[in-house]
């Protein structure tokens, strides 16, 4: 990796500036060796994000990731993209800037539970508010992996690690829930090992204006491996557990046995299909204004070792803040004219000395 | 009625002085309006407290502003006022230590009533005890006569009352001569559209200024003449716009679009406030949810492409300090401006201080040197916020734009520049590949800097971070690497010094024995002391440093060229111990740490001492 020859910005045959792009993964993919754990969920996850990068029709030059630390930081690394490995928790605040400055480029951040729910809190919840251009993608393994293994913000109470011998006495944090608080207009949740799924979520979040956080559940097979079995892993009842909900469709799983219907006290729950009237099956509305909806199913499961919804809980349209900076710059310069420096200067009381 | 005399005076220092709710501000800022369109040298300085309402009438909430003016050229706010304008018990008390003795005291006898003078800590009336003996005193009842003023208009009793700060300005601007149109222009678009409330503000002044012209009560006026400065077109201008005005100049002259990102701070928050009304400029500003936030989201602008820039002070600082280490390291142009005030921790925020100076060249891990420049006067942040943003651009790299909140807060008159002869920035994007075989991040020029390649640039994909990373932008562990990279960014940043003046030494006869040497704010005291010491006699040298890192290339050589050399900081020693540290000279200091400017008086008596 120290070659100096190499160069890191290689650029590729597909930046032509005129006609049209035919992209491939291999234009998004980086010269640099991936070196996360042999066995990491991550790896899932940038082969996902190569392969459907070409579909975007944004060549490399023009899309921009930027992450934080942990494992989930080095993604910046493998992607033949713009690029900035930034600090701990800071990269939305980071993309902030660069993307409201810059409305030509695809700016995507790169996160886990940790940089982005401990550390980098704070800049989620107000870039999520603000509605930047962002595509949040939160690899959630619930550990420290990059520390080796201390328990993370969404870890489950009780997990023991290193640093929680006796077991944590945190409560954690539900990610789409936070999100869904925080004024995000567009939340989804998908799962690392789930091409096909993650693919379709990564779709819905590029076409939406604005902040798109997305929460992915990532096996850490050394610190944490497992974590998310009874979602991802098919002997363990994956296809049992995996409630996809989808805007506009009854919200049933579980091979069509199992739904999700209005109990009696307006809460959600979880009912055999066939003891269900038709009309009390929840239909999924992810555009709705109300968060209501999406809020509830974001709690159907407190930990995902139960029948967990996955997919877009809510995506609905709100000005975009990049947007409405240029617009008001835009608004000032044709009410005050373009500013003249000379004029600055010399405006409100001046006199002449002779 | 007896024809008043008028009574020439060289310079004049006058202090407003009166409740948080008094408007004593406006009331100075308005008097300076009037005393810049006419011509004279001036400096001024606010000092409020913190608290936005302190309790009416107590000490902690008397806010002044004091203002110097001179028909000669100034460079301080004034050691000790002429005219102390005190409009209740409370401001007396506060300030009435610091008039001159036989100074003019004006107060607002309406105002020294029980309650007041209870809340002031007086036991008896000062006004008749004859404490004031040693004082010219005028007791003007002006709630009185401003609530008589506005007889007739329909406001309430508590707006007329609130219009007595127009009315001591119509005063003092009758004592001096002050223009009186400047004023009523300004309380015409102030208030237009509120018309009684106009009217208030009118009649009160007004009567202020027929108050001293026809009473009794004053002999005479004093007439200060226009200073004969250099020719040319003068506004007043206060740090924080020249600093605002600064940056926006660095946009324009460079073509890079300006970000500014901050949070809300104490003093800082003033540029934040200019700079979001100067949107037809291009710029754009973000009001972070916090300062590493406001730190970050520069830095991003940044790297695509804009002139990014956050300002804060100093508790602000602390927290920005990770992503400024980012910045040394990702080898970016970014600008941090430090309106430095009292601390540490909250300190004393609406008090000045330099008390960063060591923070902002060593306050982050690791090896990470960047550029330090200090502006000298409120003017100076103009020129000093320009050559920020050419050092950052130049050698990519973050700048540290050190001020404080004598400058920000306080004005003097500006000889405008022709903006056609400010220096241009020149941005120089990389463009395509910077060797045969590809993009090399970290591939330098010939003043050590990489290139800027901005995203969007086809060809030129790259990835940086805050990982040590090779020539090519590779991240590299290697030992010898990592060493080589350290040491390329301090040569860097310490060759800047060849891209700097020298330090200018005033030296009338080169054969000064003591020189005094300053940064920051302390420049206009550190030069009226210098002043008057020599017109004692005193062999006296004095210079002044705008880059405090690196420093000037001559600075050893004129450290040792005087037998004494004395810092005055408005710290314990920060530059002092730099430069002993650096040039193994017995550097000497003087430090304050009031929350006040230095005093050109106390220095004058401490270069007197050094001497003696």
């Amino acid at each position: 990796m120290t070659d100096a020859t190499s160069g890191n910005g290689s650029g590729n045959g597909a930046t032509t500036a005129s006609g049209p792009l035919t992209l491939t993964k291999k234009d998004f993919t980086s010269d640099q060796e991936v070196r996360w754990c042999p066995g990491c969920g991550d790896y899932a996850i940038l082969a996902a994000v190569q392969s459907f990068m070409p579909s975007l029709g944004v060549p490399p030059h023009q899309t921009v990731f930027i992450s934080g630390i942990g494992c989930s930081g080095r993604f910046t690394y493998y992607m033949d993209t713009y690029g900035m490995h930034g600090i701990h928790g800071r990269a939305p605040a980071i993309a902030t800037g660069l993307a409201t400055s810059r409305r030509d480029l695809s700016v995507w951040v790169v996160t886990g539970d940790g940089d982005a729910l401990s550390i980098g809190g704070n800049h989620l919840i107000h870039a999520l508010r603000r509605n930047v251009n962002l595509k949040i993608l939160m690899f959630n393994n619930q550990i420290y992996g990059l520390t080796k293994g201390q328990y993370s913000p969404t870890s489950e109470e009780g997990k023991v690690t290193k640093s929680t011998p006796f077991g944590s006495l945190d409560h954690p944090f539900n990610p789409v829930a936070l999100a869904l608080g925080a004024e995000g207009a567009f939340v989804a949740r998908t799962i690392d090992n789930d091409r096909a799924h993650m693919t379709e979520v990564l779709k819905a979040a590029a076409e939406h204006k604005g902040a798109a956080f997305i929460e992915i559940y990532q096996n850490c097979n050394v610190f944490n491996d497992g974590a998310f079995d009874a979602l991802r892993d098919k002997a363990a009842g994956a296809v049992h557990n995996q409630i996809r909900i989808e805007h506009g469709r009854p919200v049933v799983f579980d091979s069509g046995e199992r739904c999700v219907r209005v109990g009696p006290n307006g809460r959600l729950e979880i009912a055999p299909t066939a003891d269900t009237p038709e009309e009390q099956i929840v239909v999924h509305d992810a555009h709705s204004d109300d968060p209501t909806l999406a809020f509830q199913l974001a709690h159907l499961s407190s930990r995902p070792t139960t029948p967990t919804p996955i997919g877009v809980f809510r995506s609905i349209d709100r000005p975009v803040y990049g947007d409405a900076m240029d617009a008001q710059v835009e608004a000032a310069t044709d009410r005050l004219g373009k500013g003249d420096l000379a004029k600055l200067l010399t405006g409100g009381d001046t006199w002449v000395v002779k | 009625m007896t024809p008043k005399t008028v009574e020439e005076r060289e310079r004049v220092v006058v202090r407003f002085a009166g409740d948080s709710g008094d408007g004593m501000q406006l009331t100075g800022d308005r008097f300076t309006s009037a005393t810049a369109v006419l011509g004279n040298d001036l400096a001024t300085l606010p000092d409020f407290p913190a608290e936005i309402r302190a309790p009416a009438g107590t000490l902690a909430g008397v806010s002044a502003f004091q203002i110097h003016f001179a028909s000669r050229d100034i460079t301080t706010p004034g050691d000790r006022p002429n005219v102390l304008v005190a409009m209740n018990p409370a401001a007396l008390k506060t300030n009435l230590s610091s008039l001159e003795r036989g100074g003019i005291l004006i107060v607002n006898e309406d105002a020294f009533i029980d309650r007041n003078l209870e809340k002031a800590g007086y036991k008896v009336n000062p006004l008749d005890d004859g404490s004031l003996e040693s004082y010219q005193v005028f007791r003007v009842p002006m709630t009185t006569i401003t609530v008589r003023a506005t007889e007739g208009l329909e406001i309430t009793k508590k707006d007329a009352e609130r219009s007595k700060n127009m009315f001591a300005l119509g005063l003092v601007s009758w004592m001096f001569g002050r223009p009186t149109d400047v004023t009523e222009r300004w309380i015409e678009a102030k208030f237009a559209g509120k018309e009684d409330i106009k009217q208030a503000n009118l009649q009160a002044f007004k009567a202020g200024y027929n108050f001293g012209e026809t009473t009794e009560l004053f002999a005479n006026s004093y007439e200060v003449k226009p200073f004969e400065a250099q020719p040319g077109l003068y506004r007043n201008v206060s740090g924080a716009t020249a600093l605002s005005w600064g940056l926006i100049a660095a946009s324009v002259r460079s073509g890079l679009p300006l970000f500014y990102a901050s949070y809300p701070i104490t003093p800082a928050s003033e540029l934040l406030h200019e700079l979001s009304r100067r949107k037809n400029f291009g710029v754009r500003t973000l009001q972070a949810e916090d300062e590493i936030a406001a730190a970050g989201a520069a830095l991003g602008a940044a790297f695509g492409g804009s002139l990014g820039v956050t300002g804060t002070s100093g508790p602000g600082l602390d927290l920005k300090t990770e992503t400024i280490g980012l910045a040394v390291m990702l080898e970016l142009p970014m600008i941090i401006v430090d309106v430095m005030r009292a601390g540490p921790s909250t300190g004393m925020p609406t008090k000045t201080e330099a008390a960063d100076l060591l923070q902002a060249m060593y306050g982050r891990h690791g090896e990470s040197p960047l550029p330090v420049v200090a502006a000298a006067t409120p003017s100076d942040c103009f020129d000093t916020a320009i050559e920020a943003a050419r050092i950052a651009v130049k050698y990519r790299t973050p700048v540290i734009l050190l001020s404080d909140t004598f400058l920000g807060n306080s004005s003097e008159p500006w000889l405008l520049p022709d903006v056609d002869t400010l220096p241009t920035i020149e941005p120089n994007f990389a463009e395509g590949p910077n060797t045969p075989d590809g993009f090399m991040r970290y591939l330098r020029d010939g003043n050590g800097a990489p290139p800027w390649a901005l995203p969007g640039t086809p060809g030129l994909e790259h990835r940086i971070g805050g990982l040590e990373k090779d020539d090519a932008g590779n991240i590299s562990y290697d030992a010898a690497n990592h060493e080589r990279m350290t040491q390329l960014r301090a040569a860097k940043v310490a060759g800047i010094a060849n891209d700097i003046p020298e330090l200018e030494v005033d030296d009338g006869d080169d054969r000064a024995e003591l020189l005094v040497l300053g940064w920051g704010s302390t420049f206009g005291a550190i030069r009226a002391a210098v002043r008057r010491a020599r017109s004692n006699g005193a062999k006296v040298a004095g210079a002044h440093l705008r880059h405090l890192n690196p420093l000037p290339r001559n600075i050893g050589e004129v450290l040792r060229r005087y037998p004494k050399v004395l810092v005055p900081e408005m710290n314990t020693g920060q530059l002092q111990k730099v430069l002993r540290a650096e040039f193994l000279v017995d550097v000497q200091g003087y430090h304050r740490v009031t929350g006040h400017p230095i005093l050109a008086e106390e220095l004058e008596e401490e270069i007197m001492r050094r001497l003696s």
